[in-house]
């Protein structure tokens, strides 16, 4: 008797209300924990720009700066090294770089702004080693001596010339990222900010 | 009534003490014919709770602060009373879990533990094997060392080839642009917290699973099936306590003097327990010559080496990664072979598994070494690395393992097993 007085229709729409109100609060709880895990508005601002004093680089050497926690390569390529360039775009797998992987100022047969200043992110586009400079070519560079100068990372064996061009059959798929930066004056170079305007 | 029965009989009825005794020891039957590859599975257990009460010795001193981690380690193997040894034992023990974990699973592929009906035994399994490595992973950036900074960062990157979304994800997991303080932070909370809660739990329903299907044996036939009449207990089982519990004393006796001897005389291994360049701090701007994984991950980390690019993208390399984890799954359902022991199986299954046995040492071997450790190929291949074509071919190999699994388990040869078990 006291069964048939049930009405199953509202049990039902009443559990499955429940369930759903449940549900949608438990996934809105969730939404600060995830979020929780974002960089803090801390790391965030420590983005900053950095300065680069030219001045001291001299030809055929280079700095390692840190922006955004990463290195930044700056090298003061010599003639030899950008006459170099052209001869390797057969065994480069983006020799005109068409991949969005720099600047349009960049996307030039020397990735840069001032051909004699290469600007690179330092991490390998493969899984994010630092590869190793290998400025100078030839046999000290332990790569054989067909060595033309570049980068090589020692994680996986990725190799890269001296505009950060990625060569083919490694595991990298692209070329190193070039970060935006800009010139202050001949010799002041800012990395992380785009000329306005320019 | 002496005083211990009453206190016995007041706990029975408000707690099963006695119940749970007997039926998970004093009248859990085993089958009799138990050998040395039965080991591992208590073995495991054992480091297991080892590792929890060294971690949380070392937590009473570590740090979990980039600005401090490093010294902090140093600081424990220094300046801490026994704190050397406490630290060893915790880095020792990580790696024999993988050592106990690694014979533990080959013993269920050998005798087919993983078929009907233990398959939810097997996934199980599965689960604390991914578990495991999740915790291996986050533990080792905790130390701040060079190869804890540059490992996470190429493993937490692979994520990042994840198409369309796996950037974002990248910088959700370490929470900042790079491997940073906010990365250590919460690895630390994951190796201490989140991964171990898991850990238990699924080590306790992998315990509730073999308990209800009962345990299998070196003939892969179910002792269940030919039980005394009168007492309905089977004719080739005996109970744990006490005759497994004395013999898994004897294999914990042996594994505690190898274990007292690695600690002892050779913590780091010949660098392939703690790698040497992990005495080094983490330097963000520089990448160490040679990175590899520790042991118990150059297999898969072989399998993501050995795969080229396509179409501009690693992921390839990724997904067969992740893939030849995740393949252990399906093991259950891709074995079609009549017998479940090694024992009764034909030539076919048996080379297929040295296969298996071979393809996993040698990529293991490979993952430690650098891509072009045994030079190139001259001639027609082009310059190809040795390695690297090697690495290739076991890839391939350990794959087929799996995916000609449900073919090559039916066309086997396979003997007929036995009535009872032998020993």
């Amino acid at each position: 008797m006291a069964d048939s007085s049930v009405d199953r229709r509202k049990r039902h729409f009443l559990v499955a209300a429940t369930s759903v109100a449940g549900g949608v609060a438990s996934v809105a709880v969730a939404v600060p924990f995830v979020a929780s895990m974002n960089p803090s508005a801390r790391a965030r601002a420590a983005g900053a720009p950095v300065e680069v004093d030219l001045s001291k680089v001299e030809p055929g050497m280079m700095v390692t700066v840190e922006w955004r926690g990463q290195p930044v390569w700056v090298v003061h390529r010599t003639r030899e090294m950008i006459d170099s360039l052209p001869k390797l775009d057969e065994v480069v797998a983006d020799p005109k770089s068409s991949m969005p992987m720099q600047p349009d100022y960049a996307k030039n047969e020397v990735r840069s702004i001032k051909p004699e200043y290469l600007v690179l992110v330092g991490i390998c586009t493969h899984l994010g080693c630092s590869p190793s400079q290998k400025l100078a070519p030839g046999p000290e560079s332990d790569l054989g001596k067909d060595w033309p100068g570049g980068f090589f990372c020692p994680c996986h064996g990725s190799k890269f010339d001296l505009a950060g061009r990625v060569y083919k059959g490694v595991p990298a798929p692209a070329n190193l990222r070039v970060p935006p930066y800009t010139y202050l004056s001949d010799t002041r170079l800012i990395i992380g900010e785009d000329s306005k305007g320019a | 009534m002496g005083k211990m029965t009453a206190l016995l009989n007041w706990i029975d009825a408000r707690f099963p003490l006695t119940a749970t005794w007997r039926t998970h020891l004093s009248e859990y039957y085993a089958p009799k014919n138990f050998n040395f590859w039965y080991y591992f599975g208590s073995l495991a257990m054992l480091v297991l709770v080892m590792q929890i009460v060294t971690g949380i010795f070392l937590t009473m001193h570590y740090k979990p602060d980039a600005a401090q981690a490093f010294a902090s380690v140093e600081y424990i193997m220094r300046d801490v009373d026994w704190g050397w040894a406490i630290r060893y034992m915790h880095s020792t023990g990580a790696s024999l879990f993988f050592v106990v974990v690694y014979l533990h699973m080959f013993r269920g592929l050998i005798y087919g533990s993983y078929r009907r009906p233990r398959e939810l035994l097997w996934l199980l399994g599965v689960l604390i094997y991914l578990c495991l490595m999740a915790e291996a992973f986050f533990g080792y950036l905790l130390p701040w060392g060079q190869m804890s900074y540059w490992g996470a960062q190429v493993i937490v990157n692979l994520f990042a080839a994840i198409p369309f979304v796996g950037p974002d994800l990248a910088v959700w997991i370490r929470g900042d642009y790079v491997i940073s303080d906010a990365t250590l932070n919460r690895f630390f909370a994951f190796h201490v917290i989140a991964i171990p809660l898991v850990l238990l739990g699924l080590v306790f329903a992998h315990l509730v699973a073999l308990h209800e299907v009962g345990s299998n044996n070196p003939d892969g036939i179910e002792i269940k099936n030919k039980k005394d009449p009168k007492t309905g207990i089977p004719l080739d089982g005996i109970p744990f306590f006490p005759y497994y519990v004395v013999k898994d004393i004897v294999g914990v006796v042996v594994f505690l003097m190898v274990f007292s001897v690695i600690v002892f005389f050779a913590p780091d291994m010949g660098g392939y327990f703690l790698e040497h360049n992990n005495f080094v701090p983490a330097d963000s701007l520089k990448t160490p010559a040679h990175i590899a994984p520790v042991w118990y991950f150059t297999p898969f980390y072989s399998i993501l080496r050995a795969v080229p690019p396509l179409f501009g993208s690693q992921f390839p390399g990724v997904l067969a990664m992740g893939l030849a984890v995740l393949i252990f799954f399906f093991l259950p359902w891709l074995d079609r072979g009549a017998v479940k022991s090694v024992r009764y199986r034909g030539t076919v299954y048996k080379t297929a598994l040295a296969l298996l046995v071979i393809s996993f040492v040698v990529l293991g071997y490979l993952g430690t070494v650098p891509t072009n450790v045994w030079g190139q190929f001259g001639g027609w291949l082009g310059g190809a690395e040795r390695a690297t074509v090697v690495a290739r071919i076991f890839t391939i190999i350990y794959f087929l393992f799996f995916l000609l699994m449900p073919w090559y388990t039916k066309i086997d040869k396979t003997k007929p097993e036995p009535a009872r078990v032998t020993w």
